[in-house]
C-alpha cells in the first residue's frame, strides 16, 4: 500500500501470517492459535475521534480485521423528537452533531420550511449563509492542522485551536453562543449582524490567512508529515459510489460532488467560487482538500459580508409556533457540511408533532462500512490518522 | 426526470407521485418490487449514490413505511421510493448487494424498528444498544418517557412546563382554545 | 443486599459474553484446565475506605494534590469539545496544574463532560474503578445532574450521583471554558479543605453504587470491580 521511495520504508509482510479468506473475502481468524491479536481501540482512548471505538484484529502490527463500535452517544434523539412540538424539536436537532451545529439547525428549518411553505427572507437567507461559511470555517479550522495532531504534531493543532476562539468569538456576538447557537430559526433567523461586525470579522479572517500560510511552512514541508501520509489510506474512486463517499473525501478521489454548487441553495448561487478536486485520494490529498476549502470559505465570508444587505426582515411569518401544526407530507433537504452532503429526512402527519425525523450524516457510511474496509492491512500506528483524515463524527453516526 | 418516471410506470406498479421539487420525486412502490425498482434505477437509469434507508411507523394502520433515497449524481436529481410492509410480520428483502453501506442502515432498523432483512450481513448484532431487552424503542407504542422515569431515578424538583399549556395561562388567561 | 455482589454465580446472565463464561481450555503445553474468565483473570478485592493516620501530614499532602489535576483525556459527551479549546494559550489550563493524561492509571480527575448513555456508563465505571484513589469526579453539564434536555430519553442516566460520588458539578449546556476552569478551582477548594473524598465514599456505599449501575447496565459481563 505504502508507496515510498526509501528502502527503510519499502518492506514487505510476511503474508504467510495472513489468514485464509472464506468466500465473503472475511478473513478466518482463529485467535486460539495466538498468531492474531485483538485489541479494542476506544471508546477511552486520546486518539479516537468523539467516542466511538474500533476492534481491531492484528497479525504483527498490521490490521487483518476491523469492526467499529458505535452507540456511546446514543441519545434517541429521533425517538425524542417526535414528542417535542416543531420549534422545540431546534433545540434537539444542533445536538445530533457536535462540532458543526449550524448544519443540524439549517437542515432542520428547512425541512420544516419545505413541509409547511414558508418563504425565508432575502436577508435571513444572507445571514444563514454566513452561520453556515463560519460554522465550516470553525470546523475546518480544528481539523485541518488536526491532522497533523495525529502525527504528534500538536502544535499545528493547538495552533488552529486558538485561531478556531477567534472564531468562535464572533459567533458569540452574532448569536450569543459559542458552541451551540440556534441562530437559524424555522421561518428565517434570530437577529441581525452587530454593529463592526464586519470589521472584526475582517481582522480575524486576516489571521486566518496568515495562519494558513504558516501551516504551509509547519506542516506541508515537514517530511514525517509527507511520509506517514503520502500513499497511506488510499480511497478507491471505485468506492465512492459503492461506500456512498461524499463530500473532501469523494472530491480527493476526483469526483466533483459539492451540494453549495450541484443543488445551490440559500444564497450559494450569487456567490463565486470554485470546487477543487484531486486525483491521489490519500490522507495527504484529503488534507489539501480541505484546507483549499478553508482557503474558499474564508474567500465567501469576505464576499457575503461585501453583498450582504444591511437591513431586511428577519422572519417569515410563521403560525403561533406553540399551535404550529404542519399537514402531512415528507421531505429531504441536503446541505453541504464540512465533511459532506448533510441532509434530513422530515415526515409530517398533520399534529402538532414530527411523525419521524432521521439524519443522514456522512460519517454514518464513512466511519462505519468504509471505515472497515480501509483499516485492512494498515499498519496499526494509522488508524488514527485513517480516521481523522475521514473526520469522523461519532454523534451523527447513532444520534 | 419526468421521463424516467414515465418510464418506470410501464415496468413497475408504483402510485402516490408526489413532486416534492425540481429534481426531486416520491413514489410508492409494491414491496415485491422494491428491491428489483432499485436495481432497475441503479443500472439503467444512473442512481449511483445511495442516501438514506429509513423506516416510518404508521401504528394506526398497522404498517411500517419504508423508505429508500437515491441520487443521480450526474442529472442531479432524487427519487423517494416509499414501500408499505405489515407491522406485525416486519419483513423486508435485503438490499445489501447493490451498496456496501445499506447493510449498516439494515442492521439499525433491525435493532431500532424490529424489522427483519434476512441475508444482510451482521444484521442480527447490536449496533447501537446494549443489552436492550425491551421492544425496538423507535416503535411508536414504546414510551420513552415511562421507561426513563421508571428506569433512570429522575431527580426531584424538576418542573416540565408544556409551553402550550403554561403560555397560555400566563399571557392570555381569557383566550378560549 | 450481599448476593448483587456476585450476581454472575447465582443466576443465568443471558447477556454474559462467550468469552467471559466458564469453560475448559487446553493451554500451550497441552495441559487442559478450567477457567472462570470472570474470577480468574481480575483481582476481587473490593475497594477499602482509607483513613489518614496523620492529619498535618494529610493537609499538606491534599495541598500538593490539589496543584496537580491529572485528567483522563475520556470524551463522554458534548462537552468534550470545549476541552480542547482549554488546553490552548487563551485559556491556559496548565497554569493551574491541569493536565490530559491518556490512561485511568495516571490521572486523578475524571470529566463527565455531559450526557452518559447506558453503553458509555459501563465504560466510565470501569475508567473510574482503574483511577487510584483519591479520585475525584468533575461532572459538566446540566444532563448530569437531572438528565438536562435528555430527561425523557431511554439512554441515558437522569442523574450521575447514583452511579459515582461526584465532587463538583459543573451547569450549563454546555459550560464555556471560563466555567470549567471556574470548577477546577472549586475542585481544589474542595480537596485542601479535606472535603473531596469521593473515593472513600464510594468504597462504603459500595453495595448501593453497584445496585444502581446493575440495575441500568444489563449487559454487566464485567468482574464487580474493576482494579
Amino acid at each position: 500500500m505504502k508507496k515510498n521511495n526509501n528502502n527503510i520504508f519499502n518492506w514487505q509482510a510476511d503474508r504467510s501470517k495472513y489468514p485464509e479468506l472464506d468466500k465473503n473475502g472475511k478473513p478466518i481468524v482463529d485467535l486460539a492459535s495466538h498468531k492474531y491479536t485483538k485489541i479494542w481501540q476506544g471508546p477511552n482512548h486520546p486518539g479516537v475521534t468523539g467516542n466511538m471505538s474500533l476492534e481491531l484484529t492484528l497479525s504483527g502490527d498490521e490490521i487483518v480485521d476491523a469492526k467499529t463500535h458505535v452507540g456511546y452517544l446514543h441519545r434517541g434523539f429521533e425517538k425524542l423528537m417526535e414528542r417535542r412540538i416543531y420549534f422545540k424539536g431546534l433545540a434537539t436537532s444542533i445536538r445530533m452533531c457536535v462540532p458543526e451545529a449550524d448544519s443540524n439547525e439549517y437542515v432542520y428549518s428547512s425541512c420544516v420550511e419545505d413541509l409547511a411553505n414558508i418563504e425565508v427572507p432575502e436577508m435571513a437567507l444572507w445571514l444563514r449563509t454566513l452561520a453556515l461559511e463560519m460554522a465550516r470555517l470553525q470546523v475546518l479550522l480544528r481539523t485541518v492542522p488536526g491532522q497533523a495532531s495525529t502525527l504528534s504534531l500538536g502544535l499545528g493543532g493547538q495552533w488552529g485551536m486558538y485561531i478556531r476562539d477567534l472564531i468562535l468569538d464572533r459567533f458569540e456576538e452574532l448569536t450569543g453562543g459559542r458552541v451551540y447557537h440556534m441562530f437559524i430559526i424555522p421561518g428565517g433567523v434570530r437577529g441581525l449582524l452587530p454593529d463592526g461586525f464586519k470589521k472584526r470579522m475582517e481582522e480575524n479572517l486576516k489571521e486566518v490567512d496568515e495562519f494558513v500560510e504558516k501551516i504551509e511552512d509547519l506542516i506541508y514541508s515537514n517530511s514525517i508529515f509527507k511520509k506517514r501520509t503520502v500513499g497511506v489510506g488510499v480511497i478507491d474512486p471505485s468506492w465512492v459510489s459503492k461506500y456512498g463517499i461524499v463530500g473532501p473525501n469523494a472530491r480527493a478521489a476526483g469526483f466533483k460532488r459539492d451540494v453549495r454548487k450541484d443543488y445551490p441553495y440559500l444564497k450559494y448561487n450569487e456567490l463565486d467560487f470554485e470546487v477543487f478536486t484531486a486525483t491521489d485520494s490519500d490522507i495527504y490529498t484529503r488534507n489539501q482538500i480541505r484546507k483549499q476549502d478553508l482557503i474558499t470559505t474564508v474567500d465567501l465570508i469576505r464576499q457575503i459580508l461585501a453583498k450582504m444587505p444591511d437591513k431586511g426582515e428577519l422572519r417569515a411569518k410563521t403560525p403561533n409556533v406553540l399551535h404550529w401544526e404542519i399537514e402531512k407530507g415528507e421531505t429531504y433537504q441536503r446541505s453541504e457540511s464540512s465533511r459532506g452532503e448533510y441532509g434530513m429526512y422530515m415526515v409530517s402527519d398533520g399534529s402538532k408533532y414530527p411523525r419521524r425525523i432521521n439524519l443522514r450524516g456522512p460519517s454514518y457510511t464513512h466511519a462505519v462500512s468504509l471505515l472497515e474496509k480501509m483499516l485492512i492491512n494498515a499498519n496499526i500506528a494509522d488508524v488514527h490518522s485513517i480516521m481523522v483524515s475521514l473526520q469522523t463524527c461519532p454523534p451523527e453516526i447513532e444520534r | 426526470m419526468k421521463s424516467i418516471i414515465n418510464d418506470i410506470k410501464t415496468r413497475f406498479e408504483i402510485s402516490d407521485i408526489v413532486k416534492q421539487r425540481d429534481n426531486f420525486n416520491f413514489l410508492t412502490c409494491k414491496k415485491e418490487q422494491t428491491v428489483s425498482l432499485i436495481t432497475h434505477l441503479k443500472n439503467i437509469e444512473g442512481f449511483s449514490h445511495f442516501v438514506l434507508l429509513t423506516a416510518v411507523d404508521w401504528i394506526e394502520e398497522g404498517k411500517f413505511q419504508l423508505t429508500y433515497i437515491l441520487n443521480n449524481p450526474d442529472k442531479k436529481i432524487d427519487i423517494g421510493i416509499r414501500t408499505f410492509i405489515e407491522r406485525e410480520t416486519a419483513t423486508m428483502d435485503s438490499a445489501h448487494h447493490l451498496w456496501e453501506h445499506v447493510a449498516t442502515y439494515q442492521r439499525e432498523l433491525k435493532e431500532m424498528f424490529g424489522i427483519d432483512f434476512p441475508g444482510s450481513p451482521r444484521v442480527d448484532e447490536s449496533f447501537i444498544l446494549e443489552g436492550w431487552d425491551d421492544i425496538p424503542p423507535y416503535r411508536r407504542d414504546f414510551d420513552t418517557k415511562k421507561y426513563s422515569e421508571e428506569t433512570f431515578f429522575p431527580r426531584e424538583g424538576r418542573t416540565t412546563n408544556d409551553p402550550t399549556e403554561y403560555m397560555k395561562k400566563k399571557l392570555y388567561p381569557d383566550e378560549e382554545k | 443486599m450481599s448476593d448483587i455482589n456476585n450476581n454472575t454465580n447465582n443466576k443465568e446472565d443471558k447477556f454474559l459474553a462467550e468469552e467471559n463464561k466458564k469453560r475448559t481450555v487446553i493451554g500451550p503445553d497441552g495441559i487442559e484446565f478450567e477457567i472462570d474468565p470472570l474470577k480468574d483473570y481480575f483481582c476481587d478485592q473490593k475497594p477499602e475506605v482509607r483513613d489518614p493516620k496523620n492529619k498535618v501530614v494529610e493537609k499538606f499532602i491534599n495541598w500538593a494534590r490539589a496543584e496537580s489535576l491529572w485528567v483522563l483525556g475520556f470524551g463522554t459527551g458534548c462537552g468534550s469539545i470545549e476541552i480542547p479549546p482549554l488546553l490552548t494559550p487563551r485559556f491556559d489550563a496548565a497554569r493551574f496544574g491541569v493536565q490530559m493524561r491518556a490512561t485511568p492509571r495516571q490521572s486523578s480527575v475524571i470529566i463527565i463532560s455531559g450526557y452518559l448513555a447506558v453503553k458509555t456508563l459501563k465504560r466510565v465505571i470501569r475508567s473510574y474503578e482503574q483511577m487510584q484513589s483519591p479520585k475525584y469526579v468533575l461532572a459538566l453539564g446540566s444532563c448530569t445532574i437531572n438528565g438536562g434536555m435528555y430527561y425523557d430519553s431511554y439512554n441515558t442516566i437522569n442523574r450521575l450521583d447514583y452511579y459515582m460520588p461526584v465532587d463538583v458539578y459543573v451547569a450549563g449546556c454546555m459550560p464555556r471554558p471560563e466555567a470549567l476552569l471556574a470548577g477546577f478551582n472549586k475542585l481544589k477548594e474542595r480537596i485542601k479543605a479535606g472535603r473531596a473524598e469521593g473515593a472513600n465514599e464510594y468504597a462504603e456505599k459500595f453495595d448501593w453504587y453497584k445496585a444502581n449501575q446493575k440495575k441500568i447496565i444489563k449487559d454487566w459481563n464485567m468482574p464487580d470491580y474493576n482494579w
